[in-house]
C-alpha cells in the first residue's frame, strides 16, 4: 500500500485490523496462552525460518537456506507446532521450566499483498528473551506472513521468519516468532 | 603448568572416577588445552560434499581459529588457516563459495586455493627479496576419510587412521549409505551453528545415557518417544527402564580416547524404516526398509545406525548428525551441526529427512532444547570458588572391568554395559595424557583395542 491522497477507507480498514490481529498475536504468545495462539494458525499453515550465510554480494542467492531442501531454523506445520506446545505443557521441559519472560514488538507492518481471501504482510520483530536471571536473547528480524480470511477475523496461513543472525547467538530457542 | 595446585592426572582421577570443575572454567587450563590438544588431535573440518568441484571452498574451524576447506585444480583438498600472512587479517569473509583465489582486503596479497601466495600487487618493487614461497597460508595436514575430511597442524600426529585405531571400523560404517554404499551419504545445505555457555568438553564424551530419561522427560510424558524421536520401550518400572534401550546396546571406548553407543543389530530387529518416527511417511519408510535389508547384507553386525563415535577431542554423533563442539573461551562453545543424508535418495525423502531433523536437532530441536539447559545451568552452578572445590562424579560401574576387545560380538573396542561412565572416564583419561604428554611419542597408544 502507498500512502497517497487516493488511500481509501478500505484500506485504512484493511490496514487497522491487521495491526490489530498481529499485536493480539504477540501478546497471546507473551501471555503464554499458547493453545489460543495456535488456534490463529490455519489446519494446512507452514511456519519456516531458514538460515543465514555470509556469502559474496554475486552470491547472495545462497544467502538463506532452500526451503525444504536445506537446513533451517525451524520447518514446522500446524501439527508439529502443537506438539511444542505440548511439550512446554508437560512441566518438564526444562528449557521452558520455569517459563522464560518473553516480549514480542512487532512494528513496521506493511501490507505487501491484498488479495480476497488472503494478505501478505511484512513487519519487524524484536523478541526479548529474560531467563532465570542473568540469561537475555535478543531476536531481531522480519516477516513476512500469509493471513487468510477466517469468518470475521484472520488466520496464518504461512509465516517466513528471518532472523538477523548467521551464527545463532543465543543457546536455544524456546519461542515462538 | 596451570597456576592451580593438582596435575593433570589429579584433576582427573581415574581410579576414583572423579574430575575436578576446574578443567571446565579455568583459563590456563583452557589456554593449555588449545595448545596441547587443539593443536595436536585430528580435528573433523567438513565433507567432500561440501566442496564437490575445484574452486568451491567453505569456512570451517579448528579449535578456536577458523580455516578455509578448499578444492584445488588437481581436486586435492586443503585446510588452510584463515589470516593473511601479511598483517594477519582474516582473508575470506564468507562462509561458502566458488574462487580460484582468495585476495585479501587490507593490502591486496591473494592466494591460491592451495594457500600458495601468487600476487603482490601494487609494491613497485619492493618485494623483490622476499621469498614468496614461505609465505603461503598456513596449510594443515588433511586426510579424508570415507568422504569426512579431517586436518591437523601437528606434523608428528600419527596417521588418522592409526588415530582412530579400532573405532575406525565404526566411523567408516557410519559415513557410509544407508545402503552401506561407499560415497553413499552427502550434507544436507545449511550447517546449524550456535554459541552455548558451558565447556566445549561437556557434550563431548558419547554415550550419557543416563540422562535420556530425565532431561527429555516431555517427550516421554507427551509423545511417548525418547531423544531421537523413536518409540521408548515401556519398561516394567517406568522411568528409567522405559529408556534402558536394546539389551545389546553398550558403550565402547577406545584408549585413543573415542566413545560410543554401540547396538548390535539381530536378525529379529524391527526393520529400521519400520521405526515409529516414519509411521505416516510412506514414502521414506519405504525407502529406508529397502535401503537397510542390503546394509544388513552388505554389513552383517555392523550394519547398525546408532554406532557413531565420538572422535577426541570434539567430534560426535547423534544419529547420523555429526556436532563438533568448537571451544570459544572456557566458558562458551560453538557448536555446528552436519546433517547427513544419502546422496542418490529421491528429493522426496531428503526432504522429509531434513523435516526430521529439524525436529529434534539443533537449538530450536524438540530434544536438544533441553540438552542446551542443563549444559548452561551446570556452567552457571560450578564455576563459584566452593563449587570449583567439589570434583564431579564418574563411578557409575567404576570397578567392573570393561569386555575387553575384540569382544565376544567380534567388534573392536572397550564394550561396557549402557549404563556406565567408562565412556567418560576414557575420554577425561585421554585429554590429561594430551594435557601432559610432551609430543607425540608419550601420546601414541602402544595397545589399541582392535
Ligand atoms: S594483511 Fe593481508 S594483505 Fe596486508
Ligand atoms: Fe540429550
Amino acid at each position: 500500500m502507498v500512502l497517497t491522497e487516493t488511500i481509501t477507507d478500505q484500506e485504512i480498514r484493511l490496514h487497522f485490523e491487521i495491526e490489530q490481529f498481529l499485536y493480539r498475536e504477540a501478546d497471546l504468545l507473551d501471555d503464554r496462552k499458547y493453545e489460543a495462539w495456535l488456534g490463529l494458525f490455519t489446519e494446512d499453515a507452514r511456519y519456516w525460518m531458514p538460515m543465514r550465510r555470509n556469502v559474496s554480494s554475486e552470491e547472495l542467492e545462497h544467502e538463506f537456506t532452500a526451503e525444504r531442501h536445506e537446513m533451517a531454523w525451524f520447518d514446522e506445520t500446524k501439527g508439529t507446532l502443537v506438539d511444542r506446545v505440548k511439550q512446554i505443557r508437560t512441566g518438564v521441559h526444562w528449557a521452558e521450566e520455569p517459563f522464560s519472560r518473553i516480549s514480542h514488538v512487532v512494528s513496521n507492518v506493511r501490507i505487501l499483498e491484498a488479495g480476497a481471501e488472503e494478505v501478505r504482510v511484512r513487519c519487524r520483530f524484536i523478541v526479548y528473551r529474560n531467563r532465570m536471571v542473568e540469561e537475555q536473547s535478543l531476536f531481531v528480524g522480519s516477516r513476512i506472513d500469509t493471513l487468510r480470511r477466517a469468518g470475521r477475523s484472520w488466520q496464518i496461513a504461512r509465516r517466513e521468519i528471518y532472523l538477523d543472525q548467521s551464527v545463532m547467538l543465543s543457546k536455544n530457542f524456546t519461542n515462538f516468532f | 603448568m596451570v597456576a592451580i595446585d593438582r596435575t593433570m592426572q589429579k584433576l582427573v582421577d581415574r581410579n576414583e572416577g572423579t574430575v575436578s570443575r576446574e578443567i571446565f572454567c579455568n583459563q590456563d587450563v583452557y589456554d593449555q588445552e588449545m595448545q596441547r590438544v587443539f593443536l595436536r588431535s585430528w580435528l573433523f573440518v567438513g565433507h567432500e560434499s561440501q566442496v564437490p568441484k575445484p574452486g568451491d571452498f567453505v569456512l570451517s574451524r579448528m579449535g578456536e581459529e577458523a580455516v578455509i576447506v578448499t578444492r584445488d585444480k588437481q581436486n586435492r583438498v586443503h585446510v588452510l588457516l584463515n589470516s593473511c600472512r601479511h598483517r594477519g587479517n582474516k582473508l575470506c569473509l564468507h562462509d561458502r563459495g566458488k574462487s580460484k583465489s582468495f585476495t585479501c582486503s587490507f593490502h591486496g596479497w591473494s592466494y591460491d586455493s592451495t594457500g600458495a601466495l601468487v600476487a603482490l600487487p601494487y609494491h613497485d618493487g619492493g618485494y623483490s627479496e622476499m621469498a614468496k614461497e614461505k609465505w603461503g597460508l598456513a596449510s594443515a595436514r588433511v586426510e579424508t576419510f570415507e568422504g569426512s575430511i579431517w586436518a591437523t597442524w601437528d606434523k608428528t600426529a600419527p596417521s588418522f587412521v592409526d588415530y582412530l585405531g579400532g573405532s575406525e571400523l565404526y566411523l567408516r560404517t557410519q559415513l557410509l549409505g544407508t545402503d552401506g554404499s561407499e560415497d553413499g551419504a552427502e550434507v544436507l545445505g545449511g550447517l546449524v551453528k550456535w554459541r552455548l555457555g558451558c565447556n566445549w568438553k561437556v557434550p563431548c564424551p558419547d554415550v550419557d545415557r543416563s540422562h535420556g530419561w530425565m532431561t527429555h522427560k516431555s517427550l516421554s510424558d507427551a509423545f511417548g518417544v525418547g531423544p531421537t524421536g523413536f518409540p521408548v520401550r515401556r519398561g516394567e518400572g517406568g522411568g528409567q527402564r522405559a529408556y534402558a534401550g536394546s539389551p545389546r546396546t553398550y558403550c565402547v571406548a577406545f584408549p585413543e580416547g573415542h566413545t560410543m553407543g554401540v547396538t548390535i543389530p539381530s536378525d529379529d530387529d524391527p526393520n529400521w524404516g519400520d521405526a515409529g518416527v516414519w509411521a505416516d511417511k510412506p514414502v521414506i519408510r519405504e525407502y529406508l526398509r529397502e535401503k537397510y535389508e542390503i546394509r544388513k547384507r552388505r554389513l552383517g553386525t555392523m550394519a547398525s545406525l546408532s554406532v557413531g563415535p565420538a572422535i577426541f577431542p570434539n567430534e560426535g554423533w547423534l544419529g547420523r548428525v555429526i556436532r563438533i563442539m568448537h571451544p570459544q573461551g572456557p566458558l562458551s562453545t560453538e557448536i555446528w551441526t552436519y546433517f547427513f543424508v544419502d546422496r542418490d535418495a529421491p528429493q522426496e525423502v531428503k526432504d522429509a529427512l531434513s523435516f526430521y531433523y529439524e525436529r529434534w536437532y539443533g537449538p530450536g530441536g524438540m530434544t536438544q532444547q533441553d540438552d542446551m539447559e542443563n549444559w548452561y545451568n551446570l556452567t552457571i552452578a560450578s564455576k563459584g570458588p566452593m563449587a570449583r572445590t567439589l570434583d564431579l562424579n564418574y563411578q557409575m560401574r567404576l570397578s567392573e572391568p570393561p569386555i575387553h576387545g575384540p569382544s565376544r560380538f567380534g567388534l573392536p573396542g572397550l564394550f561396557t554395559p549402557l549404563y556406565s561412565d567408562e565412556n567418560h572416564r576414557r575420554f577425561y583419561q585421554r585429554w590429561a595424557e594430551f594435557m601432559e604428554a610432551k609430543d607425540w611419542d608419550e601420546l601414541s597408544v602402544r595397545e589399541s583395542a582392535k
